[in-house]
C-alpha cells in the first residue's frame, strides 16, 4: 500500500516537473505568437499592442506563476488562435484522442491473446511458422503506413468507410466509432503482433516449467492447466509491455490523426505548435505526459494484483 | 474457455456491426448541403476586422459585407449601402444604406452599426488605426437614420475600394471573434477547431439567397489525403489542387481554372549586397526562364507578370511589361561582369515550406540561376519564422512568395514599395516612384491616375525591384453535383453561387 502511495507521489512530481520543462522550452525557442496572428497585416504598433494584451510582455517568472497557478485552479487559460477557453478546446478533443487510443488497446488484445495461444498450441507446425513469419511483416510497418494501406484497402477498394469522412463523436457516436475502428486497427496491429510474439514466448516458457509438467502428471486436464496456470504467468511480462503500450499509443494517435484526417488533440497540437499558440501547446502536453504518467501508474498497480511477489519484495 | 470465446466473439460481433453501420447515413440531406475542403482552419480571427490570412478572408466572405462588395468581374457593387455619392475633390463619401438588410441576428442595420464599424477600422476613439488606409478618416457623421457621411482628412478618389470592409454589430463589435454575426448570405453556426466551420444560409438576406442551405468548410490539413477526402465524398469541392492532384482526380469531378490573384516572385531584399546593384537584379531577371517554372509547376498553367501587377486587376494591369527581360543567359551575364560579378555570386533564398509551390518554383530558379554562375542556397523555414525573419524583420536576401491583393485597388499591390512603407519587406527605394505613387493619390482624375499607377509598375519592372514570375493558375475540383462557382479577383469563395447540378 505504501510503495503505491509512493508511486502515486512520485507521479505528481512527474507532472509538476514537465509542466515546468514545457513551460521554459516554450520561452526559449524562437517565434512570436503575436507575428503568427498578424501574419502579413504586422505592423511593430499593431505587435507591441497584441503582445501587451497576450500578457507577452511580462516577465517570463511571473508569466510562469501565473500559468502554473491557473493549472492548479484548472484553468489553462485562453487560446491565441481560435479566442476560446483552452479547457473548453481540450474538453472537445480529448475524447477523441483517448477513445481511439483505447479502441486500439482493447482491439490489441483482443488480437493477441487468442492468436498467441493458437501458435504455442501448435508450436513446431506450419501453422506457428506463418504466425510468426506474419507477425515479423506487421511488426515492422510502421503505423501512419499501416493507415496509409487501411485507408486504400478499406476505405477505396472495399468501401467499409469514408477515409476523411470524419462524424464527430457529439454528432453521432455510432458513426464516430465506426469511423475510429480503422485508425485504431491501424494504431494497434503493430503493437498486437509485438504483444503476440511476446505471450508466445512467454506462453513456450512456462510450458517447459516444472510446474506445468507436475500438473500435467496429475491427471489435471490439459486445458485447465493451461488457462488457470500457464497463461495468467505468462500475462506479467505481457502487462509491462501494456504500459508502454498506452504510452505510445497515445502519442501514436498524434501521427494516426494525421493520416485520417481526424481532428484530435495531436492535430491542436501540431497546428498550435505552428502558431506558436502556447496556451494552447503547454495545456496539451501537460495532459498527455498526466495521461502517460497514469497509464503506467495503472499497470503498476494491476502488476502487484496479478503477481503479489513485486509488492512485498518492495517491502 | 468457454467463457473466453464467447466474449471474444461478442466483442468481434459488435466492432464489426458498429462498423457497418454508419456508412451510409447521412445522404438523405445532400441536395442542399456542400462541404468544401479548406487546407488550414481559421487560426487568427473570426472577427473579419482582425483577421489576417488570405484563407481566412475567403471563408469570412460568405458572412460579412460592407457598404459595397466587390463582384466577380472585379468591381464595387452596392451592398448594405445601396448608392453612394463621392464629391468631386474626392473628400467626401455619402453613403445611403439600403431598407431591409438585417444582422443574422434579425436586427436592421442602422447607421450606428455602420459608424461604429468604420470608427473600429479608422482606431478614432481608441488610437491605432486596424488598416492603414483608414487613418486617412477624419470623421463619420450620421445625419440622419439613413445617411452615413465619411470625410477625409485628404483627398482620395480611390478611397472606395476600401467601404469593402465589414460592417458588424454596433454592440457586438467585441463578441465578433466568438460569434460573428454579420450580414452575408450565409450566417455562422458553429466551428470545432481543426475541424470544421459551418454555415447556414440566411434566411432575411437582402440580396439574391444562396442556393444551397448548409456549408461545411471542413480542414483538409494533409494535402496527401485531399483526393481521397474528394473521391470518398467527404468533401465536395477543394480550391487550389495542384496540377498532379487534378491528374488523379476521376470524371466525378470538374476541374475549374482561373488565377489565384498574386504576384508571384523571386522578392529581393534590394539593401543586401550584391542585390543593392540594379544591374545584379537585372541580371537575375534575365536568367530567368518564367514558361519553365510553369511547365514545371503546374503543366504550363499560370500567366506570366513583369511586375507587381496581375491580369484581373484589368486597366492597371500592362502586358507589355512581360517582355522586358526575356530569358537571355549572355546578356545575364555581361551584366554580371559590369556590376563586379564575372564568376557569379552565392544567394540565398529562403522560402516558406508549407507553401509547395513556391519551393518547387524555388528548385527551378536554382537551375536557372546556376547557368549565370549564381549559386543558390534554398533555404526552407517555417510560416512562422518566414513572417518574422523575412517579412517582418527583413534578415534574408531572397525569398520566393506570392503577394495578393486585400481590396480592389492598385494601392493594395503598389503602396508597399514605396521607399518609408512599413511593409516594404523588399526595402525597395526609388525616389522616382515615390513620386510617381504620390501624384497617383493625389489625382482626382481616373484616368490621370491609371497612368501614374502604370508609372509605378514600369518603375518596378525597369529597376528590377524583384524576379517576377506569375499569377499562378488555380485549380478548382468541383463534383459534378455542383454547379455555378465563380471565380473572384481576390481572395474570396462565393458559396452562395454554387447550386445543385441537375
Amino acid at each position: 500500500m505504501i510503495a503505491i502511495l509512493k508511486k502515486i507521489a512520485s507521479a505528481i512530481i512527474t507532472i509538476v516537473v514537465v509542466s515546468c520543462l514545457v513551460f521554459i522550452a516554450f520561452s526559449v525557442i524562437p517565434g512570436d505568437p503575436a507575428v503568427a496572428k498578424l501574419g502579413t497585416q504586422a505592423t511593430p504598433e499593431k505587435l507591441e499592442a497584441l503582445r501587451i494584451k497576450m500578457g507577452l510582455n511580462e516577465p517570463l517568472l511571473k508569466r510562469f506563476v501565473l500559468w502554473l497557478s491557473g493549472i492548479v485552479r484548472g484553468d489553462f487559460s485562453t487560446s491565441y488562435s481560435y479566442s476560446m477557453s483552452v479547457n473548453s478546446l481540450i474538453a472537445e478533443k480529448i475524447p477523441v484522442t483517448l477513445i481511439l487510443a483505447l479502441y486500439s488497446l482493447i482491439i490489441m488484445i483482443v488480437i493477441s491473446i487468442p492468436v498467441a495461444v493458437f501458435a504455442a498450441r501448435h508450436k513446431g507446425d506450419v501453422i506457428e511458422r506463418t504466425v510468426t513469419i506474419i507477425n515479423q511483416v506487421i511488426m515492422s510497418i510502421p503505423p501512419f503506413f499501416g493507415g496509409i494501406l487501411i485507408s486504400l484497402v478499406f476505405g477505396m477498394t472495399l468501401k467499409l468507410f469514408t477515409p476523411g469522412a470524419y462524424v464527430s463523436y457529439s454528432k453521432n457516436l455510432g458513426a464516430f466509432l465506426a469511423y475510429m475502428f480503422f485508425p485504431a486497427l491501424a494504431l494497434a496491429l503493430p503493437k498486437a503482433a509485438m504483444a503476440v510474439s511476446l505471450l508466445y514466448t512467454s506462453i513456450v516458457d512456462e510450458l517447459k516449467k516444472d510446474y506445468v509438467r507436475t500438473a500435467y502428471s496429475r491427471g489435471n486436464s490439459t486445458k485447465g492447466v493451461f488457462y488457470n496456470h500457464i497463461l495468467k504467468n505468462a500475462c506479467i511480462p505481457v502487462i509491462t509491455f501494456l504500459g508502454m503500450a498506452i504510452a505510445d499509443m497515445i502519442a501514436g494517435s498524434i501521427v494516426i490523426e494525421q493520416v485520417f484526417s481526424i481532428p484530435g488533440l495531436g492535430r491542436i497540437l501540431l497546428t498550435s505548435i505552428q502558431n506558436r499558440d502556447y496556451p494552447v501547446v503547454e495545456a496539451i502536453i501537460v495532459i498527455i505526459a498526466a495521461l502517460v504518467i497514469l497509464s503506467n501508474l495503472l499497470v503498476d498497480i494491476m502488476y502487484r494484483v496479478i503477481d503479489p511477489r513485486v509488492g512485498r519484495s518492495n517491502e | 474457455m468457454k467463457m473466453f470465446k464467447k466474449v471474444l466473439v461478442l466483442t468481434l460481433a459488435l466492432t464489426m456491426a458498429i462498423a457497418f453501420c454508419g456508412c451510409g447515413s447521412d445522404k438523405a440531406a445532400e441536395e442542399s448541403t456542400i462541404t468544401v475542403g479548406i487546407a488550414q482552419d481559421i487560426e487568427d480571427s473570426l472577427d473579419p476586422h482582425h483577421a489576417a490570412a488570405a484563407g481566412t478572408r475567403e471563408v469570412l466572405f460568405n458572412i460579412f459585407e460592407g457598404l459595397v462588395k466587390p463582384n466577380s468581374n472585379g468591381e464595387l457593387i452596392p451592398a448594405i449601402a445601396s448608392e453612394y455619392s463621392v464629391d468631386e475633390e474626392g473628400k467626401v463619401y455619402t453613403f445611403t444604406l439600403r431598407d431591409g438588410v438585417t444582422f443574422h441576428n434579425g436586427e436592421a442595420v442602422t447607421v450606428e452599426d455602420v459608424k461604429a464599424s468604420i470608427e473600429r477600422n479608422a482606431g478614432i476613439g481608441d488610437g491605432e488605426a486596424l488598416v492603414a488606409a483608414f487613418s486617412n478618416i477624419e470623421s463619420v457623421d450620421t445625419p440622419d437614420d439613413k445617411t452615413v457621411v465619411i470625410t477625409l482628412a485628404t483627398p482620395d478618389t480611390d478611397f472606395i475600394s476600401n467601404m469593402t470592409v465589414a460592417i458588424l454589430s454596433a454592440d457586438h463589435l467585441d463578441e465578433t471573434a466568438t460569434d460573428p454575426i454579420g450580414t452575408g448570405p450565409y450566417k455562422y453556426v458553429s466551428r470545432s477547431p481543426q475541424e470544421n466551420i459551418i454555415l447556414e444560409a440566411y434566411d432575411g438576406y437582402w440580396g439574391e439567397k444562396a442556393f444551397i442551405k448548409n456549408v461545411e468548410f471542413k480542414v483538409v490539413a494533409d494535402p496527401d489525403t485531399i483526393v481521397m477526402n474528394l473521391e470518398s465524398g467527404a468533401i465536395d469541392m477543394f480550391p487550389r489542387v495542384t496540377s498532379v492532384q487534378a491528374s488523379q482526380l476521376s470524371d466525378k469531378f470538374n476541374v475549374l481554372e482561373g488565377t489565384m490573384n498574386l504576384v508571384q516572385a523571386v522578392y529581393l531584399n534590394n539593401d543586401v549586397e550584391p542585390l543593392n546593384d540594379v544591374r545584379v537584379r537585372q541580371a537575375l531577371c534575365y536568367a530567368v526562364d518564367k514558361q519553365e517554372i510553369m511547365d514545371f509547376m503546374a503543366d504550363g498553367k499560370g500567366t506570366a507578370i513583369g511586375s507587381s501587377m496581375f491580369p484581373s486587376f484589368g486597366k492597371y494591369y500592362m502586358e507589355e511589361l512581360n517582355d522586358v527581360y526575356t530569358t537571355d543567359v549572355d546578356k545575364a551575364k555581361e551584366l554580371l561582369e559590369e556590376a563586379g560579378y564575372p564568376n557569379g555570386f552565392d544567394l540565398k533564398i529562403t522560402i516558406p515550406s508549407n507553401y509547395e509551390q513556391h519551393v518547387q518554383t524555388g528548385e527551378v530558379v536554382k537551375e536557372q540561376f546556376a547557368k549565370i554562375g549564381v549559386n543558390v542556397e534554398l533555404e526552407l523555414v517555417e510560416w512562422n519564422t518566414w513572417l518574422s525573419d523575412v517579412y517582418s524583420g527583413r534578415q534574408y536576401e531572397a525569398t520566393v512568395v506570392g503577394v495578393d491583393a486585400s481590396t480592389l485597388s492598385a494601392r493594395a499591390l503598389l503602396s508597399r514599395f514605396v521607399s518609408d512603407a512599413g511593409n516594404n519587406f523588399i526595402n525597395f527605394k526609388s525616389e522616382a516612384y515615390d513620386e510617381a505613387y504620390n501624384k497617383a493619390l493625389a489625382s482626382t482624375d481616373d484616368a490621370e491616375q491609371t497612368k501614374y499607377y502604370k508609372e509605378c509598375e514600369t518603375i518596378l519592372t525597369n529597376e528590377a525591384a524583384n524576379v517576377y514570375i506569375q499569377d499562378m493558375s488555380e485549380l478548382i475540383a468541383l463534383n459534378k453535383a455542383f454547379t455555378g462557382y465563380e471565380f473572384y479577383p481576390l481572395y474570396a469563395q462565393d458559396i452562395s453561387k454554387i447550386r445543385p447540378a441537375d
